[in-house]
């Protein structure tokens, strides 16, 4: 069983890189079982066609304890015979969001959730790692291998380099290993070029860049994979593509993040900061 | 300040004292030891400042009796208020281990008229992960339909809740609202601060802000109106000192906390003088009520009738002929019965050497009951005292007595070993360490379920529990099986 965790800067498409590709592996005959690990709980939705499933802390809420609940309460099953599981937890604000992740998995790991005849896990995890309960799926014996969700956006690759000091830390501890970049691509400037020279620095691969497609928003409405929607479709085969390359991964890495001038520097080099920016100083200029 | 004649005992001097803090120390790792070494240091009178550093975070790896935020809110400040309902606001443990325990006597019905009880909104899971916000509201509002009579409601946070930020301020602004009953929060997580010390702060804090000039005694004020502030009624002490301050003329208006009653605590601005006791847990009370309402505060010792004796002339300075008459009587009085209890009890105790390793103030106030009964203090120390009250400690003790701040057990063991003194007076942690050393021991936190030991009725329990003690034929029967 791979354990896998899926990484990224919020609203970057990590739960809908993540479903399509999970479909994907399923379309190849694998076994697999998502954990969201997001009080949203929209990491399941796609493969299970409803607006949310029944969260684990929900029905731990609802019923009173953790004892109080059975795994087939808060196990749905979703295309391709995918198992599916939400962590929930709290809305903005209040409680502990990362507390219930913790909560949610020690339950998985209690009821036996995690099954010898799968193929993967994937843990679909909130934007930022805002706390130890959202490193719980990549801490000791869960996921070894993370996937970051990144974009040619500054912001989303902020984020991808921070999430892989995070990982730098548990690695140096556990198994834990960088294992590719996934570009969603946004259309930015030379996208899959400076995705490719971020992976470099940081020791890692662009395991695929996944071109741009309304037919992804297309088959989010219809709460459907693209695969599923519509497995003819050119879209639907950059995610069995990205299935595939995932499936055969070898590339395991400690990764060797970016000082913030490094990271800047990169993005000059690409031209996406210039030094001598014609913009710069005409607002102050037009103010004066 | 007056100059007092520097006290002396047999066979300490700076030397020997510093001696033995160095021979101590000598077994910590080198940063440990440069980190305890300022918290231990013989006594200097002269200096009237204190000889020790305090009020610091303890050194990991020793073990300490410090207690933490909650247990200075909870424990200290608002438990002993009887007539309110006090939530401790997160798991059970917390609220569980400091119930009844510290033996804050109450008078009234219970249930009517007092409210010894356990309430909690036992934390679980869920409350952590969504908040536990929505429950303290539906517990508040159970506490007010179980206990109608209660006149405030007390809301103690444990450590989760300052983790997960539930806005328990804001929960009893509307509660206090919707029931028409005070609430009043309490930001005490136990992670706070390096002891309970901050907690005592924190609940001062929070009676300024929620609860002073928020009622106004029903009678008129007299000249003789006067507020017993840092007395927690440990055994009964409230009652002792209560009644000998009526019998002195004095109207006691309120008691701050020991058998407090909230109302009467919230219209404490009315008062004419406040006496303070516990210094360390309420002096911030004290300075908010002299800076913002002029009221003076009095430092007084009600124990043993030496001190006793001074405290109600310092008192009665403060008042007219009426007071100081009265007060003078009331010291005659009583002058020949305390006579008659050291009469019977110092041939048994005198030269007796005592050890204490307390909280916050009475390594120094106890000296001179001690001291009554023809004993001497040759070492003291506090859990969480600051600055201020080591200043106040170094003119009650003898020249080149060791004082210890935050004391490990280890540091106390070696300095019991070496001073050998014929009683300890500290904690329940440190009781059976000591008394397998074949010391006597007395639990000077709770009065060792004894008690009243303030004022003159006190006086009498003190002197009695201090020779069985001390005096007990158990510890001649000890033999060592090695």
């Amino acid at each position: 069983m791979r354990q896998i965790a899926i990484y990224g800067k919020g609203g970057i498409g990590k739960s809908t890189t993540a479903q399509n590709t999970v479909a994907g592996l399923s379309a190849i005959g694998k076994k697999v079982m998502i954990v969201g690990c997001d009080p949203k709980a929209d990491s399941t939705r796609l493969m299970l066609h409803a607006k949310a499933q029944t969260t684990v802390m929900d029905l731990i809420r609802e019923r009173g304890t953790v004892d109080d609940i059975e795994l087939s309460d808060v196990m749905k099953y979703g295309y391709g015979g995918t198992k599916c599981v939400e962590s929930g937890g709290p809305e903005p604000g209040v409680g502990c969001a990362g507390r219930g992740v913790i909560t949610a998995i020690n339950f998985l790991e209690a009821e036996g959730a995690y099954t010898p005849d799968l193929d993967f896990v994937f843990y679909d995890v909130l934007g930022d790692v805002v706390c130890g309960g959202f490193a719980m799926p990549i801490r000791e014996g869960k996921a070894e291998e993370i996937y970051i969700v990144v974009s040619g956006e500054m912001m989303a690759m902020y984020a991808a380099n921070n999430i892989a000091k995070g990982i730098l830390k548990y690695a140096t501890s556990g198994k834990v290993r960088l294992a590719g970049l996934i570009c969603n691509s946004r259309n930015t400037d030379k996208e899959s070029e400076l995705i490719e020279a971020l992976a470099k620095r940081l020791g890692t691969q662009m395991i695929h860049f996944v071109p741009r497609d309304n037919q992804v928003q297309r088959a989010e409405l219809r709460r459907m994979t693209v695969i599923e929607y519509s497995p003819e479709h050119k879209q639907a085969e950059e995610y069995r593509q990205l299935a595939r390359k995932i499936s055969e991964n070898k590339k395991l890495v400690i990764p060797t993040p970016l000082q913030m001038e490094e990271l800047e520097e990169l993005l000059m080099e690409f031209g996406i900061i210039q030094d001598d920016d014609p913009n710069v100083g005409l607002a102050e200029a037009a103010v004066a | 300040m007056t100059t007092v004649e520097t006290k002396k005992i047999d066979g300490i001097t700076r030397e020997s004292t510093q001696a033995m803090i160095d021979k101590t120390l000598e077994i910590y790792p080198e940063k440990a030891r440069a980190k305890r070494a300022p918290h231990l240091a013989p006594n200097a009178p002269e200096s009237e400042s204190a000889c020790v550093k305090s009020n610091r975070k303890t050194v990991p790896g020793v073990m300490s009796a410090r207690g933490c935020a909650y247990a200075g809110a909870k424990g200290v400040v608002w438990g002993p208020i009887r007539d309110m309902v006090h939530i401790s606001h997160g798991p059970v443990g917390c609220g569980w281990y400091s119930w009844g325990t510290r033996r804050n006597l109450v008078s009234g019905i219970n249930g009517v008229s007092s409210f010894s009880m356990h309430m909690t909104s036992d934390f679980q899971e869920k409350d952590i992960v969504y908040g536990g916000d929505k429950k303290l509201a539906v517990l508040l509002k159970e506490a007010k339909e179980l206990f109608p009579l209660a006149k405030a409601i007390s809301v103690l946070s444990e450590c989760p809740v300052g983790l997960i930020g539930d806005d328990i301020n804001s929960v009893a602004r509307t509660m206090s609202k919707e029931l028409d009953l005070p609430v009043i929060p309490c930001n005490c997580e136990g992670f706070r601060g390096v002891s309970q010390s901050l907690g005592h702060h924190i609940s001062n804090d929070s009676i300024r802000d929620y609860v002073i000039e928020t009622r106004e005694f029903p009678e008129p004020a007299g000249p003789y109106d006067l507020a017993l502030i840092g007395d927690y009624n440990i055994g009964g002490d409230v009652w002792s000192v209560k009644s000998l301050l009526e019998e002195c003329g004095f109207n006691v208006k309120a008691t701050w906390t020991g058998d407090g009653e909230i109302e009467k605590i919230a219209a404490t601005h009315q008062v004419k003088l406040a006496v303070i006791h516990c210094y360390r847990s309420m002096n911030y009370m004290a300075r908010v009520l002299e800076e913002k309402h002029g009221i003076p505060w009095l430092e007084l010792n009600f124990f043993g009738p030496t001190k006793i004796r001074q405290s109600l002339r310092k008192l009665a300075e403060r008042f007219d002929d009426v007071i100081k008459d009265k007060v003078e009587a009331v010291i005659a009085k009583y002058d020949p019965i305390m006579q008659a209890i050291v009469d019977e009890y110092k041939p048994r105790l005198d030269g007796k050497k005592v050890m204490l390793y307390v909280g916050g103030l009475r390594p120094r106030h106890t000296v001179g009951a001690y001291e009554d009964l023809g004993m001497a203090v040759v070492g003291a120390g506090y859990e969480f005292a600051h600055n201020d009250d080591y200043e106040r400690t170094a003119p009650e003790l003898a020249d080149a007595t060791v004082i210890y701040d935050d004391a490990s057990e280890y540091e106390l063991e070696k300095f019991v070993d070496e001073l050998k003194p014929d009683l300890v007076g500290s904690g329940i942690k440190e009781k059976y360490l000591i008394q397998k050393m074949g010391i006597p021991f007395r639990q000077m936190h709770s009065w060792d379920y004894s008690g009243p030991y303030h004022g003159y009725q006190g006086f009498s329990v003190f002197a009695r529990d201090i020779d069985l003690a001390v005096n007990s034929p158990t510890w001649k029967l000890l033999k060592a099986p090695f």
